[in-house]
C-alpha cells in the first residue's frame, strides 16, 4: 500500500511548485494585454511616451517572465514524476489539453515574445504590434487549455472507466473543452490576471507620482491601468460568482466547507458573514447572517435547497457502500473478462466506483473493509472547514477591495485630479502584493477544497502518486524550495531595482533619474 | 477515421518526429551553451554568443515542452512509468534547465563580473546537462529498465539513479552531447564573424567526429554485446492496449531484427554517418548552413536509429518483460490518437512557418557593435 506520508509530500511538492509558478503566471497574464493597450496607444498616437511605456513595462514583464518559464517547466513534468498512477489513470483524457497547449498557446506565446524584446528595429511598427498581440493570446490561451485541463478534474465530464485497460477513457471531447466549469474558472483566472497586472502598474505608477518623479509616463500609466483595472475587477467578481455557482451544481462538499454549512438549511440558505467554524462540534460560533444571499449565490433561486456537510456525507456513506461492489466486481473482471455475474455487479454500481477506491487508503481488500474504516472514508470525502472558509472570505473580501480601488481611481481619472489624492495613490502603492495573495487563496479553495480527489468522485489522491520512495521526495522538496526561493529572491531584487530606476532604465536620456545623473555629474 | 492500429504508427512517427523537433531547435541552443565558457573569451564574445540563440531559446524550448505533452496524450504509460521511474534523472534535466531562463534574461541586466560569470556557468549547465541524460535514457531503455506492473497498471521502478549511468548509456550519453554540441557550432558559424567563427568552425568538426566515432562504437557494442527483446505472443494491433497481455523474451542480437527483416532501414544509420560527414566537411569549406542541415539529418538518422532498433518497443522491462511498453499497448484511446493527430496537422505547420518568420526577420551575424549599441536592451 502507499504511505500516507509518501502522498502527503507529492502533494506538498505539488502545492509548492504550483504556488510558486502562480506567482508568475497571473501578472504575464495581464500584463501581455496592458502592453497591447500601450502599444497600441504608440501606433495611434505616434508619441514617443507611448513607445517608453512599452519598453519598461515591458522590462518588468521580461523578468517575471522569466520565472514564470522556469517554474512552468516543472508543472509540465510533474504529473509523471509525481503523479504517475493519476498520469496513467486519466492521460487520456488530461494529457491532450496539455499537449494542444503546447502546440497552440506555448509555441505562439513564447516565439513572439523573444521577437517582441529584440525585434524593435527589425520589425516594422504594425508588425511588431502584431508581434505583442499574438504573445498576448498566446499567453491567455495558454491558461484556456491549462484550465481546461483542471476544469476536467473538478468536473470530468466527457469520459469513461474502462477495465480493460484500467484508465478513464475520452468519450466525448466537446464536453471536456465546454464544460461549463473550465469555462467560469478560464475567465475568472485570467481576469484575476488582469487585476493582478493592473494594481502592479498603478501601485508602482503611483509611486512615481508621490515622489514627483517621470509625472508625464506615470501619469499615463496610472489612467491605463485605472481602466483595465476597473474593467477586470469587475469580471473577476461576477465570474467568481459564475464559479460558485458552477460547484453548487458539481461540487456540493466544496461548497458546504467554503460556506460552513454544517447542515441543510431550509431555502433559499443565508450567507455566513462571519463565523468562527468549530470542526469537532460541527457547527459555527459567532455567526454574523445575510439571510437569502447564499440560496441566491448557490442555486440562483429561492426554493433549492442547498445540502450541508452532515447530509452530504450520509449521501456518500451510500455510495462508499455501493462502490465496494463496483470495486469487488472490476477486481473480479481483471482476472477473467468474461466473468458476466461480475460485469452485471460492475454494470449497476460503477458511477460509484470512485467511492469505493477511497477505501483504499485503509485497506487492499476493499469488499472486506471494517465499518470503522467506511466511516474514516466518509468523513474524508469532506475537506476541513475553517481554511477554507477563511481563504474564501479572504479572497472575497480583496476582490471587492480591488473594484473599489479601481473605480475611485479611475473616477478621479476621468476628474482629472488623481495625482492630487496621495491617500488614493498611498492606497494603490500598499495594494501591489495583495492580488497575489487573492490568487494564491483562490487557488487554495479550488484545490484543498477538491481534496480527497484528484478527479472529483473518479480518482481518490491517495491512489494517484508514484511509488517513489519517502527520501526521494524529501531530497526533491528540499531542491524545490531551495532552488525557487534562491530564483525568487534574485528575481525580486531585480524587480525593485529596475522598478525604482524606472523609465531611466532603458537609457533614452529623456527621463528624470538620467538628467539629475548627468547634471550631477 | 483512421483504425487503431495505422494511428498507434503513426503516433510513433510523430513523437519521433517532436523529438527531431527538439533536437534540431532546442539543440542548436543548448550547443551554444555547452560552448559558451571556452568559445567566447570576452564578456563581448559570450554576448554575441548569447544574442545569437536570444530571440529564440524560448520557443525553441517549447519543442521540449511539447515532446513531454504529446507524450503524456498520445502514451500515457510512457509518460507516467519513464518519468517516475527515472525520477532524479528527471529532475536534474528539469533543475539544469532551470538554469537557461534565469540565465538567458538576468545574466547581462547586471554588471558585476562575477554576477555575469556565474550564470554562464549556469547556461553551460542548462546546455550540456539535459542532452548527456536523455543520451544516457535511450541507453538505459536499449539495455531495459527494471520495473514492473502490478494488476491495476500501478508502475514500480525497482532499480537505483546509479544504475543508470553504467558505461553503455554513458557512451550513448557522450554520443548525443557531442552531437549536439557540434550542432550548436553549426548554428554560430552562421551567426558570428572573427575569432568566434575560427574557434566554433574547429569546434564543429572536432565535436561532429567524436559523434560519429561513439555512435560507431555504440552501435557496434549494441550488435554484440546487448540482448534485444522480442515478443512472442501474436500481436494485435487493434487491441485495446494492455502491456500485461503479451509475453516477450531476450534474445541476443535481437535489436538488429528490424535491419535484417526491412533491408530498407538500414538507410537510417547510414543517413546518420552521412549527415555528420557532410556536416563536417561543409565546416572544413566555410559552409556554415549546410553544415547546419548536415547535422540536421545526422540526429534523424541518430534518433532514427535509436527508434527502428527498439521497435515496437518503447521502454523494454528487464526484471519483468511482460510489463514492457511497446507502441502496440501503452497508448491512449483511437479517440485521443486520432484528435491529437488533428491538432498536429493543423499546428505542426503553423508554428514551422512562424517559427521561420521569427529567424528570417533576425538573421544575420551579431557583432561587437552591435552589443556595445544595444548594451542595454541586449541579453
Ligand atoms: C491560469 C493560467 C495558468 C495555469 C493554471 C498554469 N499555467 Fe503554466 N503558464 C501560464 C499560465 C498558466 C502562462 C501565463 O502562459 C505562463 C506563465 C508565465 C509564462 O511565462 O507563461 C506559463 C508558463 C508555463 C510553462 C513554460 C512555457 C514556456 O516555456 O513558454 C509551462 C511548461 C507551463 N506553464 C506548464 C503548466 C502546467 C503543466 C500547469 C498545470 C499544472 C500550469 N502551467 C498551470
Ligand atoms: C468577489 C470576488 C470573488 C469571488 C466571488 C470569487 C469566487 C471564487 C470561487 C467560488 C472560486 C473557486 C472555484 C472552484 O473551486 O472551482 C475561486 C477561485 C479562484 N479565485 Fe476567486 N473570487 C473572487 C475574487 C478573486 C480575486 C480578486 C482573485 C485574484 C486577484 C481571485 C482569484 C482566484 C483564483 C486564481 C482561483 C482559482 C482558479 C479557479 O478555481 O477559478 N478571485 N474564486
Ligand atoms: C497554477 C495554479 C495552481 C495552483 C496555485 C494550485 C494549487 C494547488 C494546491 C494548493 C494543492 C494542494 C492541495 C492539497 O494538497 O491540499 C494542489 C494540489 C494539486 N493540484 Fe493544483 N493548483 C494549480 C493548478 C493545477 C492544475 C492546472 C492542475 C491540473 C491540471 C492541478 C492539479 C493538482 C494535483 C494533481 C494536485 C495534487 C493532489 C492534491 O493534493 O490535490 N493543479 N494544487
Amino acid at each position: 500500500m502507499i504511505s500516507t506520508e509518501l502522498v502527503d509530500l507529492s502533494r506538498l511538492q505539488f502545492a509548492v511548485t504550483a504556488m510558486y509558478h502562480f506567482l508568475f503566471v497571473p501578472l504575464t497574464l495581464g500584463m501581455t494585454f496592458l502592453l497591447v493597450i500601450m502599444e497600441g496607444s504608440y501606433l495611434v498616437t505616434g508619441q514617443q511616451v507611448y513607445k517608453d511605456m512599452t519598453r519598461f513595462w515591458g522590462k518588468l514583464f521580461g523578468i517575471n517572465f522569466a520565472l514564470g518559464v522556469t517554474t512552468g517547466l516543472t508543472m509540465e513534468f510533474q504529473f509523471g514524476t509525481n503523479w504517475a498512477y493519476y498520469s496513467h489513470y486519466v492521460g487520456d483524457i488530461f494529457g491532450a489539453p496539455l499537449a494542444i497547449e503546447g502546440l497552440m498557446a506555448f509555441f505562439l506565446e513564447s516565439t513572439f515574445i523573444g521577437l517582441f524584446f529584440f525585434g524593435w528595429d527589425r520589425l516594422t511598427k504594425g508588425q511588431h504590434f502584431m508581434v505583442t498581440v499574438l504573445t498576448a493570446i498566446g499567453s491567455n490561451l495558454s491558461a484556456l487549455w491549462i484550465l481546461i485541463a483542471n476544469g476536467w478534474m473538478q468536473d470530468p465530464v466527457g469520459a469513461t472507466f474502462s477495465y480493460t485497460t484500467m484508465r478513464m477513457e475520452l468519450s466525448n471531447f466537446w464536453d471536456v473543452i465546454f464544460n461549463p466549469t473550465a469555462q467560469a474558472k478560464f475567465v475568472h483566472t485570467v481576469s484575476a490576471g488582469y487585476v493582478t497586472a493592473s494594481v502592479f502598474v498603478l501601485g508602482i505608477s503611483a509611486w512615481y507620482i508621490l515622489k514627483g518623479r517621470d509625472l508625464e509616463f506615470a501619469r499615463r500609466s496610472f489612467r491605463i491601468a485605472a481602466a483595465f483595472g476597473f474593467a477586470s475587477a469587475l469580471s473577476v467578481i461576477v465570474l467568481g460568482d459564475e464559479s460558485g455557482y458552477t460547484i453548487s451544481e458539481s461540487q456540493q462538499t466544496k461548497l458546504a466547507a467554503m460556506e460552513a454549512m454544517w447542515h441543510t438549511e431550509p431555502a433559499p440558505a443565508a450567507f455566513n458573514v462571519f463565523a468562527i467554524p468549530d470542526e469537532k462540534a460541527q457547527r459555527n460560533d459567532y455567526e454574523l447572517q445575510i439571510p437569502y444571499v447564499m440560496g441566491l449565490i448557490g442555486t440562483r433561486s429561492v426554493t433549492k435547497e442547498i445540502p450541508g456537510i452532515a447530509e452530504i456525507k450520509e449521501k456518500n456513506r451510500t455510495r462508499i457502500e455501493s462502490g465496494m461492489l463496483a470495486v469487488s466486481a472490476m477486481e473480479e473482471l481483471r482476472k477473467n473478462k468474461e466473468d458476466e455475474a461480475a460485469k452485471q455487479v460492475f454494470e449497476a454500481h460503477k458511477q460509484d466506483l470512485g467511492f469505493g477506491l477511497l477505501l483504499k487508503k485503509y485497506t487492499e481488500d476493499v469488499s472486506k473493509a471494517t465499518p470503522e474504516m467506511i466511516q474514516h472514508a466518509v468523513d474524508d470525502t469532506v475537506p476541513r472547514v475553517a481554511p477554507m472558509f477563511w481563504s474564501f472570505r479572504v479572497m472575497v473580501a480583496l476582490g471587492f477591495a480591488f473594484a473599489l480601488l479601481f473605480a475611485l481611481s479611475l473616477y478621479h481619472t476621468v476628474r482629472g485630479t488623481f495625482f492630487k489624492q496621495r491617500w488614493l495613490l498611498r492606497w494603490a502603492v500598499w495594494f501591489i502584493p495583495t492580488p497575489w495573495i487573492a490568487a494564491e487563496l483562490g487557488w487554495f479553495v479550488a484545490e484543498y477544497g477538491r481534496q480527497p480527489w484528484t478527479i472529483y468522485g473518479v480518482l481518490p489522491t491517495h491512489l494517484s502518486a508514484s511509488s517513489l520512495s519517502v527520501g526521494s521526495l524529501y531530497g526533491s522538496l528540499t531542491g524545490f524550495i531551495v532552488f525557487y526561493t534562491g530564483l525568487l529572491v534574485i528575481e525580486m531584487y531585480l524587480m525593485v531595482k529596475f522598478s525604482r530606476k524606472g523609465p531611466s532604465s532603458l537609457g533614452t536620456g529623456r527621463y528624470d533619474a538620467e538628467k539629475t545623473a548627468t547634471a550631477t555629474i | 477515421m483512421l483504425d487503431y492500429e495505422t494511428l498507434k504508427i503513426i503516433w510513433w512517427v510523430l513523437v519521433g518526429a517532436l523529438l527531431l523537433g527538439f533536437a534540431i531547435m532546442d539543440g542548436h541552443d543548448m550547443g551554444v551553451g555547452t560552448l559558451l565558457p571556452f568559445a567566447a573569451k570576452t564578456d563581448v564574445e559570450r554576448r554575441i554568443l548569447i544574442n545569437t540563440v536570444g530571440p529564440h531559446w524560448d520557443g525553441n524550448q517549447v519543442w521540449f515542452i511539447t515532446a513531454g505533452g504529446a507524450i503524456f496524450a498520445a502514451w500515457p504509460l510512457v509518460y507516467a512509468t519513464a518519468f517516475s521511474g527515472f525520477y532524479w534523472a528527471m529532475l536534474a534535466v528539469l533543475w539544469a534547465l532551470f538554469f537557461r531562463p534565469v540565465g538567458f534574461d538576468y545574466r547581462s541586466k547586471i554588471e558585476n563580473p562575477k554576477w555575469r560569470r556565474t550564470w554562464d556557468w549556469g547556461l553551460f549547465v542548462g546546455g550540456a546537462v539535459p542532452p548527456l541524460i536523455f543520451g544516457v535514457a535511450f541507453g538505459n531503455l536499449l539495455q531495459g529498465v527494471p520495473f514492473h506492473f502490478d494488476d491495476t497498471l500501478r508502475s514500480f521502478y525497482t532499480g537505483t539513479f546509479w544504475q543508470l549511468l553504467n558505461p553503455f548509456a554513458l557512451l550513448t550519453g557522450i554520443v548525443s552531447t557531442t552531437m549536439i554540441t557540434a550542432h550548436g557550432a553549426n548554428y554560430l558559424m552562421i551567426r558570428t564573424e572573427g575569432d568566434v567563427y575560427r574557434r566554433v568552425r574547429t569546434a564543429s568538426m572536432i565535436f561532429g567526429a567524436l559523434a560519429l566515432v561513439t555512435f560507431a562504437l555504440a552501435g557496434v557494442w549494441l550488435a554484440y554485446g546487448i540482448k534485444g527483446f522480442v515478443i512472442t505472443s501474436a500481436i494485435d494491433g487493434n487491441a485495446l492496449p494492455n502491456p500485461l497481455d503479451k509475453t516477450v523474451i531476450t534474445e541476443a542480437g535481437a535489436w538488429l531484427h528490424n535491419y535484417s527483416a526491412y533491408p530498407l532501414t538500414m538507410l537510417v544509420p547510414a543517413i546518420a554517418f552521412l549527415g555528420g560527414l557532410w556536416a563536417i566537411a561543409a565546416a572544413k569549406f566555410d559552409k556554415p548552413l549546410t553544415a547546419f542541415v548536415g547535422s540536421s539529418v545526422s540526429m534523424l538518422g541518430v534518433i532514427g536509429t535509436a527508434g527502428v532498433s527498439l521497435f515496437p518497443f518503447i521502454m523494454p522491462s528487464s526484471t519483468d518483460p511482460r510489463s514492457s511498453l511497446t507502441i502496440w499497448d501503452s497508448v491512449s484511446s483511437q479517440l485521443t490518437l486520432g484528435l491529437m493527430l488533428g491538432a498536429t496537422i493543423i499546428f505542426l505547420p503553423l508554428i514551422i512557418i512562424y517559427t521561420s518568420w521569427a529567424y528570417k526577420k533576425m538573421s544575420g551575424k551579431v557583432t561587437e557593435a552591435f552589443i556595445n549599441a544595444n548594451d542595454k536592451s541586449a541579453y
